[in-house]
């Protein structure tokens, strides 16, 4: 009877100890989740209620060329930061790695900063830096190419900007799981390869490579995710343009919904990007998994 | 045959040790100098923000600081809203991290400890979490909250961010190391589950809330969609997005403008420096490499 009363206190206990999470989860997530899905069939706007329109949306938007342009954007913007960041980043921590005590501390705190930045102060300070008459890395430029370039309305180079500007702005974070990654390499390893004779080459390319595969991993699909939900910085530094040059998904959604009011289609272009990043998600999972992680 | 080779080998070995050394200081220099520019910017945007204006865009304004003129810094703290924001992203970053961390904690210690229906179902919701982009949600959400009448208010910038869920993932892992028996015997003794919670599992786990608690309040702070898309009104923004008015209203007025992303970025900046170990460990926990 005790042991009935106890199994019951038990489950009203958990279910109070639960319930504001999947309160709050229930209402701001699973709720706007089933609706985005129900908008994309109705022509709504963003405030009130709309018609249901069938597959109509889905039909736009095979036939809208912005959202191919953004689509192609998102993918040029992933090519431009996902590999590149993860290999600067591999780099970088193999670097501070070598440096001891404070000085390793005092480096990885350095290159972490810019992370914990806000968005919009990253991109005051790299507007400054990359102003077209005063910016401080124009020179720079302008030996290369021989003119300053109005960088952030130029087609040519308003994406590789903004991944520059976004690579340095999130790349600590994945030098610090490199760094946590090499951290929990055995040292003996090391001393085990070296007595028989390993160079530093081969110790890299047979005990630090293979064993940093799966924080690799991580990096890589994280980055993935990330970079696929890029807004801030380009909705900051050049709003999409010039001639949509820099446009991508979720411009769109914004632009769909809070500017031209069109609820119902925004809906239909933020599920795409949903499951576009639910699928890489669940290819993560599994991918991690693959690879021995819990 | 080991003595030979021991004694015939020092010279070599001095040599390789040497190059060695050589090669090692270089990678070190190479090291400092990438942090350098790695930092430059930052350094940047503080030289330049103690410049006067005139001095920030003349042309023999060179790296090296060359005016102390804190000017600037006082000009936007009284010229613009920049106090309001201050309180507002203060205020509702708070909150968050103290209803994200209560509700994950007692989420988590129940998926840890306790045995109720819709356990596992629970663990699984929070982990489709992870993979369910709040970004996608945003037209939805906005309605929602513009029905709860939630648009420009704190409630509306607070709510859609209350869901993290690597903090109950974390807790749950520090949770499920502290031994079953603790759990039982406090019980036999006639103690409940919430006693346990706040007496037990709690105090035993400061370490990682704290950890945790910087992490998510960072991370409330730099939060820009949202905030920019439910917040109209200058009087209700927070700081990543008010800045951005400022912009707009200075124009090309670099050196205040550099005061004021300086500014915006303090807090966070400081409690990173102040707290650099437990925001790298939360990271690399929260992450999964680690823990």
């Amino acid at each position: 009877m005790a042991v009935i009363r106890n199994r019951r206190r038990e489950m009203v206990n958990a279910y109070v100890l639960i319930f504001p999470f999947v309160a709050i989860f229930s209402l701001v997530f699973l709720w706007p989740t089933i609706e985005v899905v129900r908008l994309s069939f109705t022509n709504a706007p963003l405030v009130g209620e709309g018609e249901w329109v069938g597959l109509d949306n889905y039909k736009r938007l095979l036939s809208d060329r912005l959202f191919f342009t953004a689509l192609k954007n998102n993918g040029y913007f992933l090519l431009l930061t996902v590999i590149p960041t993860t290999l600067l980043a591999l780099g970088i921590a193999l670097m501070v790695n070598r440096l001891k005590g404070r000085m390793q501390a005092f480096v990885l705190a350095i290159f972490f900063l810019p992370y914990i930045l806000p968005v919009s102060v990253v991109t005051m300070i790299w507007s400054w830096m990359l102003d077209q008459q005063f910016g401080v890395v124009q020179p720079l430029l302008e030996m290369v190419v021989g003119k300053r370039v109005k960088v952030f309305q130029n087609p040519y180079w308003v994406m590789p900007m903004i991944a520059l500007v976004t690579v340095w702005w999130t790349n600590g974070f994945n030098v610090l799981l490199f760094i946590a990654g090499l951290r929990n390499i055995p040292t003996e390893l090391y001393e085990a390869s070296a007595l028989d004779g390993a160079t530093k080459r081969q110790q890299f390319f047979k005990v630090t490579w293979p064993l940093l595969w799966p924080v690799t991993a991580l990096v890589l699909t994280l980055q993935l995710i990330l970079q696929l939900k890029i807004f801030d910085q380009v909705y900051l530094l050049s709003q999409g343009g010039p001639f949509n040059s820099s446009y991508v998904l979720l411009m769109l959604v914004y632009r769909e919904a809070f500017q031209l009011n069109h609820g119902g289609y925004a809906s239909a272009v933020a599920l795409v990007l949903f499951l576009l990043i639910v699928v890489v998600s669940v290819l993560q999972f599994q991918l991690l998994r693959l690879g021995g992680r819990r | 045959m080991s003595l030979a080779t021991a004694s015939a080998v020092p010279s070599q070995g001095a040599v390789k040790s040497r190059s060695r050394r050589i090669e090692n200081g270089l990678i070190s220099v190479f090291t400092l100098v990438a942090c350098a520019i790695w930092f430059f910017p930052i350094y940047w945007a503080f030289v330049t923000s103690i410049r006067s204006e005139e001095r920030a865009v003349s042309a023999g304004a060179g790296v090296v600081p060359d005016e102390f003129n804190l000017s600037n810094y006082v000009e936007v703290l009284t010229g613009t809203k920049l106090p309001l924001w201050y309180w507002n992203s203060i205020g509702t970053s708070l909150i968050i991290t103290a209803a994200v961390i209560a509700t994950g904690m007692m989420c988590a210690y129940a998926l840890s400890q306790m045995r109720f229906p819709g356990r596992r179902l629970l663990y699984g919701v929070v982990l489709a979490c992870f993979m369910i982009p709040a970004q996608a949600l945003v037209v939805s959400q906005f309605m929602l909250m513009n029905d709860m009448d939630l648009v420009n208010k704190w409630g509306g910038i607070i709510l859609p961010q209350l869901i993290v869920p690597v903090v109950i993932i974390v807790y749950k892992q520090f949770f499920d190391a502290i031994p079953q028996e603790m759990r039982e015997a406090v019980l036999l003794d006639g103690g409940g589950d919430y006693t346990l919670l706040w007496r037990v599992y709690m105090p035993l786990n400061w370490g990682i809330t704290t950890a945790l608690a910087i992490i998510t309040f960072i991370g409330a702070w730099n939060s820009f969609l949202w905030p920019f898309l439910i917040i109209t009104t200058e009087n209700q923004m927070t700081i990543p997005v008010g800045i951005t008015q400022v912009n707009d209203a200075f124009g090309v007025f670099y050196a205040r403008l550099m005061s004021v992303a300086l500014l915006g970025a303090m807090p966070v900046a400081l409690a990173y420096l102040i707290f650099q170990r437990r925001v790298t460990e939360a990271v690399m926990i929260s992450s999964g490499v680690k823990g």
